[in-house]
């Protein structure tokens, strides 16, 4: 096989794996959010939310709790 | 002491508002006078033959992209981060007197660095490298800077309240690690007077590159300065300043996230689409034009984002010229981002390459995208940083209608310029014979280059509106917090 045929091979393989993960990252997160692993809209409330008394949207101290108890 | 409730403190972002009106009024004086020395170039000799070294064209050029680039742009990305970082990680820069130093620090230092890149800039002392024309000893000093930046945003990161970092904070991040890579790379050299022991000035260098391999890392540097430096942190501030001001959340955090990470990757491989019929390997370019089209994906899902943000709300468009400024501001990026793909596909390129349409392409992509965030952002941030009304509504509007007139004004007249001069570049009789010489372009691109000029000038003049409106807000009407919630306060 010469370079230019390995190189075809390659282009075809690569673009495929890339659509694969471009696919799986959507796939990954539609599907947490329906299995309500995660809820990645409310992190838009961050942005409006964002004074320095509010509450956080997800507390860092929270999640240190959850990770322990874990 | 008494004992006050926790407030944000924008002591340093407040010192990078200014210098980001200070250093945008440089960059685009300079870039009027330049683009009035191409239309009559008798002004090259403004100030008398003695000082021709200094008003001359070549001398200008890299003083107007790098006061815009590194001056205007950076500041108001450092600006924005010093008030962004602070209100979506929930954290005060109050509470660390270490990242209060560090940010003052950083400010102060990149003053100095600024100062050194004008007067060197001036002398006419550089690398002739493109938007990489600084020497050694000022390349060090910018990294001291850029690392100072990193220690305010990750030192902040690690006091937050806010566990997820904002999609505006990851743009920050992608923006701070791209140019450190690209700087870095990009600027490796060699002291010629330390290399050869003693020959030459001391501040002089040459890059560690040499031939293609030069223009290859070249290209992907500059395209990418683009990327890091126009496009990333300009994200970041209109994914935080659109919702804040319209009171709307992002339309899709998903399409965001996906937005950024096809950003990301895309993007480092299309440098070489400036590359393009050049000496660099083939599959190189086409990589370079492919990527390039790819890029509309991840662009587009950004502005569309941002316009979908705006559902329902279509209103404030019209009531509101903050909310002007940036839903025009990611119009141009649009825009900009469907233009620059185009310009990259190689049968496109074989006319485009070289003309005027190459630079009308990156200044609405700069002074309609770049320039109207940034000042929106700022106009966001005056009231909130002030404690008062923003000066003049009305003056606000003005400035919008101006400044819109002279972005269209500026890229129509370089489309039609660019395009001409492609044309006459390549038309050649039956023989082959070329049918025109280089001057019978000039005779013929001067009307447009006078337009254009006028078209920079409209600008310049809305963005002294905007100094003064940001000017006469530190003494306006003082405000109580509960106005600050969403839109923000203005006088008529």
């Amino acid at each position: 096989m010469d370079i230019a045929t390995i190189q075809a091979y390659a282009y075809f393989f690569f673009t495929g794996f890339l659509v694969l993960v471009l696919y799986g990252y959507i796939y990954h997160l539609y599907s947490s959010e329906k299995k309500g692993t995660r809820d990645y809209e409310k992190y838009g409330n961050i942005a409006l939310n964002d004074e320095v008394t509010d509450k956080p949207v997800e507390k860092v101290s929270d999640n240190e709790t959850k990770n322990k108890e874990a | 002491m008494e004992n006050r409730p926790l407030e944000y403190d924008y002591t340093v972002a407040k010192m990078f508002m200014f210098s980001t009106i200070i250093l945008g009024i440089v960059g685009m004086l300079v870039g009027v006078i330049l683009a009035f020395q191409l239309a009559f170039p008798g002004l090259n000799l403004m100030l008398g033959e003695g000082l021709a070294e200094y008003t001359a064209f070549g001398r200008l050029r890299p003083l107007h992209t790098d006061a815009v680039i590194f001056g205007f742009t950076l500041s108001g990305i450092f600006a924005t981060w010093y008030y962004v970082g602070q209100r979506v990680l929930k954290v005060s820069m109050a509470e660390s007197g270490f990242l209060m130093f560090i940010g003052k620090l950083h400010f102060w230092l990149y003053l100095v660095g600024v100062a050194a890149v004008v007067v060197s800039l001036l002398l006419g002392i550089t690398t002739s490298k493109e938007y990489a024309e600084f020497e050694w000893p000022i390349d060090i000093a910018i990294v001291i800077v850029w690392v100072l930046w990193g220690l305010g945003i990750f030192g902040l990161i690690g006091i937050r309240r806010e566990q997820s970092l904002y999609i505006s904070i990851w743009y920050y991040i992608a923006t701070f690690l791209g140019v450190a890579m690209l700087y870095v790379f990009n600027n490796m050299e060699i002291p010629t007077y330390f290399a050869s022991g003693g020959i030459g000035a001391w501040y002089h260098s040459v890059s560690m590159y040499s031939g293609t391999n030069d223009a290859l890392v070249q290209w992907w540097y500059g395209h990418n300065a683009v990327a890091f430096v126009f496009t990333v942190p300009i994200v970041a501030m209109i994914y935080y300043f659109l919702p804040k001001e319209s009171g709307q959340a992002v339309y899709s955090y998903k399409l965001s996230l996906l937005s950024f990470w096809g950003l990301m990757f895309v993007y480092l491989w299309a440098g070489g689409h400036h590359l393009l019929f050049s000496t660099v390997p083939d599959w190189l370019q086409t990589m370079g034009s492919v990527f390039s089209i790819v890029l509309i994906l991840p662009s587009w899902g950004s502005a569309i984002n941002m316009l979908l943000t705006m559902k329902g709300e279509w209103q404030q468009v019209a009531s509101s010229p903050l909310i002007k400024f940036m839903i025009l501001a990611s119009t141009f990026y649009m825009f900009s981002t469907l233009e620059g793909p185009i310009q990259a596909i190689k049968s496109v390129n074989a006319l485009a390459h070289f003309t005027d349409w190459i630079v009308g392409h990156v200044h609405d992509g700069v002074l309609g995208w770049v320039g109207f965030m940034i000042m929106a952002s700022l106009f966001h941030m005056a009231p909130r940083v002030f404690k008062r009304e923003i000066y003049s509504k009305s003056l606000m509007t003005t400035q919008f209608w101006i400044q819109t007139l002279g972005v269209v004004l500026y890229f129509t007249s370089m489309w039609i310029a660019g395009i001409t001069q492609g044309m006459m570049w390549r038309a050649h009789d039956e023989f082959g014979n070329l049918a025109y010489s280089f001057i019978d372009t000039v005779t013929v691109l001067h009307p447009y280059y006078t337009i254009r000029a006028v078209g920079g000038l409209l600008y310049l003049v809305g963005f002294f509106m905007f100094a003064y409106n940001i000017y006469k807000t530190m003494s306006a009407r003082r405000i109580e917090e509960n106005e600050l919630q969403t839109a923000s306060p203005m006088a008529a």
